[in-house]
């Protein structure tokens, strides 16, 4: 059984909807980070030691992959937005839709792999000695 | 290559009572808010996360050496606000979507826009009366 994709809609099935599915997750995700973000660095009124100790909980293993994830999210939500607008402001914009999924997808793996690798040095240095 | 045929709205634009230009300024918000974000936003994370030393570096005598310059403080004060402006416009818009019922989306909206509210003050309030020599 083949889908059918119905003309004259970038969102319904396809590469088209999961982009504007992973903008909004994306989209949120990095929203309710925002909030606890102004809260945490808030902290820099009440003292230095209570700023020092939150951003400490920043640096350790776990929470650095998630800040990876996040970047990785925010990158996302930035290169498909840019997409997006294209799409709508752009004349090929809707024809070069599809392609356009595509070269955001090679930047976003372009930028992430070193991307990672330079946000984790410090990490895989402290877990499994020096890499240098 | 197929060509996209966005077919004819159904029924006429007929609406009553006020008409207001509101989700279209939104609309447009988002994509010019969307464009300098991804300057501001795109370099912070780089500076914060990648540049000498990335997160490991950041403590507070750096937050005071940043906000030293009226550069990072309006920097920051623009994506503070531009952000969580794009944010909230976002979340109000999924909100309208999933929210059939006129009292849940009354009500979450009433949540999002304190949540919001109260976080652009507090930011601001903190990068004006941020005070190097508090402690
Ligand atoms: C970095 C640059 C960014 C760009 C280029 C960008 C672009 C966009 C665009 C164009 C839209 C509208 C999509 C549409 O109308 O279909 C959008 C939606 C949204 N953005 Fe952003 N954005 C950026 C950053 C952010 C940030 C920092 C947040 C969180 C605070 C955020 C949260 C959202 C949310 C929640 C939505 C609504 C998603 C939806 O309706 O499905 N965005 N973004």
């Amino acid at each position: 059984m083949s889908v059918i994709t119905p003309i004259g809609t970038l969102y319904r099935g396809g590469e088209g909807m999961w982009t504007w599915v992973l903008h909004r997750i994306t989209g949120v995700s990095v929203f309710f980070f925002l909030l606890v973000h102004v809260l945490d660095t808030a902290l820099v009124r009440v003292s230095p030691e209570a700023y020092d100790l939150i951003i400490a909980t920043y640096k350790t293993p776990i929470v650095n992959v998630l800040e990876v994830g996040l970047v990785g999210a925010v990158l996302y939500h930035a290169l498909n937005g840019l997409r997006v607008i294209l799409i709508d402001f752009w004349k090929r914009g809707p024809r070069y839709q599809r392609q356009m999924t595509w070269v955001i997808a090679a930047i976003w793996f372009a930028l992430m792999l070193p991307g990672t690798f330079f946000m984790m040095k410090h990490t895989i240095e402290a877990m499994f000695g020096s890499t240098s | 290559m197929t060509t996209l045929d966005i077919s004819a709205p159904r029924s006429g634009a007929k609406r009553s009572g006020q008409r207001s230009n509101f989700e279209l300024y939104s609309w447009l918000f988002m994509r010019i808010s969307g464009i300098i974000l991804v300057v501001l936003v795109l370099s912070h994370l780089v500076i914060m996360n990648l540049l000498d030393g990335g997160v490991q570096r950041i403590n507070f005598a750096f937050v005071a050496g940043r906000w030293s310059s009226p550069f990072w403080q309006i920097w920051d004060l623009t994506m503070l606000w531009l952000a969580m402006l794009h944010g909230t416009n976002g979340m109000r818009t999924i909100v309208n979507d999933y929210a059939e019922r006129n009292q849940t989306r009354f009500w979450l909206k009433m949540a999002l826009y304190t949540a919001s509210g109260f976080i652009i003050l507090l930011g601001t309030l903190v990068i004006f009366t941020f005070d190097p020599n508090i402690g």
